[in-house]
């Protein structure tokens, strides 16, 4: 699938080797090679490799159109990448191959959970109910596929399990008062945070966040800030994230790739990234292209050419 | 404008409402010219047309005045309405009871059924506006007289709504002690006096298509996958069933078997047919969504009856199936029209008890069999939702991505939810079969998916109480109305228009959580603090 001549890994190391900021210590959760895709005419990701790793949050930046999204849908299967490699690697298992994976597998057997641009929740179902739906897979085991359910033998322990989880993210985002009642009664930004809490439900390794920070006020962007965090330290999962607020992603990034059509253009920590003239000219526009074209260059060859020690 | 001006004695629009009530009239009159106006008779020798333009001069000036009725309550001439409707609903009432045939011609209709609905009609106008006079008479906010028409108008629906909403969520609530109550009626109905063969006929009709609902209700109601051909699961169940069910079967014949199987082989064997029937149907269309969907059932149930119609070897094509006979009991048949060969080596029921033969028994028994197989219909169906499938079918209705980002596998979640529903269309078939004796393709057409589709709509998707009473009206009433002939179906869509504008989300359209945290009370006394 992908070119032989490029198996290597370009970016991480030679952009934090640059920065002498790595980031050390956590594992290569999630490692993206090569990534293309392609609609009809249309190159939406091209040719994009980049890790997020483990008990980090990775940020996921670019102006609209980017083809940020994308990324996420190649990620989850609701697209076949055209090209590339998606290897999802956790401790003492068999590497996961994305691309390769059905769509609901993803989420049942690689533990990608992931949430939506415009929230999808199931508006009339009880914030109760979305939560225990996503413990689909596991409960459908304990009602042994219906048929042992039906007569009710030893599944009720599992759903009162289930809905002790349920019970744990409501009270993380502050909702539990609220369980009974229909998800599209709750405003936007509490609708988000379940959003959020229903894909930690799945228990996942890799929760995805599709902007999670659009549309909120700043209060809401705190909290959700307090979230992020308190999903990365304490549930320690890998965190990708999609967003357009600097302030948001500046704090609580670790680390942040940006993109732009369908380019990556950098790739570091904030500080890093921050400075980047690439970064810099693709979000204030063309005209600053005449001021910086040599360091552009250097930084983007950096980029795709740079790094050795590509995971096999 | 004048007319939304809304007290008496103002100047009133009167072009407007004449052109209101002239274009109500024409319009009754296009309707009714042609489905009443004439009407073909049978007379020996021949057909004769009928002319009933007083049917259609009654329709039109009853439709004038209902309008006008309208239009005065409208601008809130109450105190008219209701003393008008209140003198018309007297004078027909006391000249129904106690006119006898002297005042017949002089009353609008001919059917007396017809007379009685519109004294109900002008009873419920008095009643009505009675009550809004009585509501405008409260002390009010100060400068309410100068309230907006608009804003009293729009109060009324609007409260009415909510009031149906709460009757829907009581209902639903309280559906355990609904249905217990409803079940203990439908067991006690056969041994209610005055309850004769032909309506005991129409009550295992009913609960074969409160079955069908039921069954659909799955399909549609919960897992929001539009089935215009769930008629095609019927039809399987039921021709399997008679296949083997009937002596006369060419399955049988060509098997070289004399007698039927039993009634309680073919019931478990035509459910799962129409199960794999679903299965196999849901495979390659369950990839489609929304319309697309919805045509290719529509096409699969017409394949299924052509192929029906076609394949003469095994099932007579329009000949059909006949000789289907009736639920044993017990190892007995309940037949009685027996041949002298059949007749050696089966024992009658009725034979063995000792009792003379009753074509009612034979129905009760039906009946009861019907009546429990629905009853576990219900109990499946309502357990199920409280499982991971039913919540999953649910949650795939409110939105399929999210479902496949969760893990849950749509494909599978659908076929259960298609299997599941084509099983209990295929009980109803059989149920349809034994019930009629006979089947054929005519039975099976479009406008029967159609019919089981209004009644999952009629009641509120995925409301089970919704469904029973939505059967009631669509299937009892109409069997029961039969005397209005042909207005029959005049009545069936106007009243689905009606119910459509009034509720249109369906009669009892309220979702009960599967699961609940904190319990009904808690909830209740939160929601009034917030
Ligand atoms: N299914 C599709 N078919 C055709 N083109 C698509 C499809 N999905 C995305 N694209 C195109 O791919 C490009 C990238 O889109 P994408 O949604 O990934 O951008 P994004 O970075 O998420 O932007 P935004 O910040 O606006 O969300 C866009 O030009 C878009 O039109
Ligand atoms: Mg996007």
């Amino acid at each position: 699938m992908t070119a032989p001549e490029r198996m290597e890994l370009p970016g991480d190391t030679a952009v934090n080797g640059s920065t002498g900021n790595g980031n050390a210590g956590g594992a290569p959760l999630l490692t993206v090679e090569h990534l293309t895709m392609r609609f009809g005419g249309l190159v939406a990701i091209d040719d994009v490799s980049f890790r997020a790793e483990d008990r980090k949050i990775t940020a996921i930046i670019g102006p609209n159109g980017a083809g940020k999204t994308t990324v996420f849908n190649c990620l989850t299967g609701f697209y076949k990448p055209t090209v590339g490699r998606l290897t999802l690697q956790r401790e003492g298992r068999a590497p996961a191959y994305l691309e390769r994976m059905e769509g609901f597998r993803i989420a049942g057997e690689a533990r990608v959970a992931r949430t939506f641009q415009n929230i999808r929740l199931f508006p009339k179902m009880t914030l109760l109910e979305n939560l225990v739906v996503a413990q689909h897979n596991k409960l459908m085991r304990a009602s042994g596929y219906t048929v042992r359910g039906l007569f009710g033998f030893g599944y009720g322990r599992e759903e009162q399990k289930a809905v002790e989880q349920a019970r744990y993210w409501l009270e993380q985002i502050g909702l539990v008062d609220r369980a009974d009642d229909d998800a599209d009664s709750l405003p936007y930004g509490d609708q988000r945070r379940l959003e959020i809490a229903r894909a930690m439900c799945t228990e996942p390794v890799l929760l995805c966040l599709d902007e999670p920070a659009a549309g909120l006020n700043p209060r809401e962007s705190a909290d959700l800030n307090a979230l992020l965090t308190f999903i990365r330290n304490e549930h320690r999962i890998g965190i990708l994230l999609i967003e357009h607020d600097m302030s948001v992603v500046m704090q609580i990034s670790d680390h942040i790739v940006v993109l732009d059509y369908g380019r990556k253009i950098s790739d570091g920590d904030p500080e890093f990234v921050r400075q980047d003239p690439a970064v810099i000219r693709a979000y204030l526009g063309e005209e600053e292209e005449e001021d910086l074209p040599d360091i552009v260059r250097q930084d983007l060859s950096a980029d795709d050419a740079g790094g050795a020690g590509a995971p096999s | 404008m004048a007319a939304t001006i809304p007290h008496a004695g103002r100047p009133v629009d009167r072009r407007g409402i004449l052109i209101e009530l002239g274009g109500t009239a024409l319009v009754v009159f296009a309707l009714t010219v042609s489905l009443v106006g004439f009407h073909i008779k049978d007379i020996s020798g021949g057909i004769a047309l009928d002319l009933r333009f007083v049917d259609v001069a009654s329709a039109v000036a009853i439709a004038i005045v209902v309008r006008g009725w309208l239009i005065l309550m409208r601008h809130g001439h109450h105190r008219v309405v209701a003393a008008s409707a209140a003198a018309v609903a007297a004078v027909l009432v006391v000249s129904l009871l106690f006119g006898g045939a002297g005042v017949q011609p002089w009353l609008p209709f001919k059917a007396q059924l017809l007379q009685w609905l519109l004294a109900v009609l002008s009873a419920g106008f008095a009643i009505g506006s009675a009550v809004r006079m009585a509501r405008e008479r409260r002390p009010v906010l100060s400068g309410a007289g100068a309230a907006q028409d608009g804003a009293q108008d729009g109060a009324a629906p609007d409260e009415q709504a909510a009031l149906m909403d709460r009757v829907s969520a009581q209902v639903q609530r309280n559906a355990l002690w609904i249905g217990a109550v409803l079940f203990l009626a439908a067991a006690a109905f056969p041994f209610m006096p005055g309850v004769n063969l032909q309506y005991l006929d129409i009550a295992v009709l009913v609960l074969t298509y409160i079955m069908l609902g039921w069954g659909l209700n799955i399909v549609v109601g919960l897992a929001g996958l539009l089935d215009l051909g769930y008629v095609a699961f019927y039809a399987v169940g039921a021709y399997s069933f008679a296949l083997f069910a009937s002596p006369d079967s060419p399955l049988l014949q060509d098997l070289g078997w004399t007698e039927g199987v039993s009634f309680w082989l073919c019931l478990p064997f035509a459910g799962l047919m129409a199960a794999l029937a679903g299965v196999a149907l849901g495979f390659p269309v369950l990839r489609l969504r929304g319309d697309y969907l919805a045509i290719v059932t529509l096409g699969f149930g017409e394949m299924i009856r052509v192929t029906l119609l076609n394949f003469y070897s095994l099932t007579k094509g329009p000949d059909g199936i006949s000789n289907i006979p009736p639920p044993s009991l017990l190892g007995y048949s309940t037949q009685s029209k027996m041949d002298e060969e059949t007749l050696e080596n089966t024992t009658e029921f009725h034979t063995a008890m000792g009792w003379e033969f009753d074509q009612a028994d034979t129905t009760i028994l039906l009946y009861f069999v019907i009546l429990a197989m629905a009853l576990a219909t219900n109990f499946f169906t309502v357990r199920v939702r409280k499982l991971p499938v039913g919540r999953a079918w649910e949650a795939l209705r409110e939105d399929e991505i999210a479902c496949r980002s969760l893990g849950i596998n749509p494909t599978n979640t659908k076929l259960t939810a298609f299997g599941f529903g084509a099983m209990f269309g295929g009980f109803a078939g059989s149920f349809f079969a034994t019930r009629q004796t006979f089947v054929s393709p005519e039975s099976f057409t479009f406008i029967e998916s159609a019919v089981i589709l209004a009644i999952v709509v009629l009641g509120g998707f995925g409301s089970q109480i919704g469904v029973v009473v939505a059967a009631f009206l669509l299937i009892g009433l109409p069997e029961i109305f039969r005397e209005l002939q042909e207005y029959r179906m005049l009545f069936f869509g106007g009243s689905m228009v009606l119910i459509m504008l009034w509720r249109p989300a369906g009669l009892l359209a309220h979702r009960e959580p599967t699961i609940r945290m904190h319990g009904r009370r808690a909830r209740a006394s939160t929601g009034s603090g917030g």
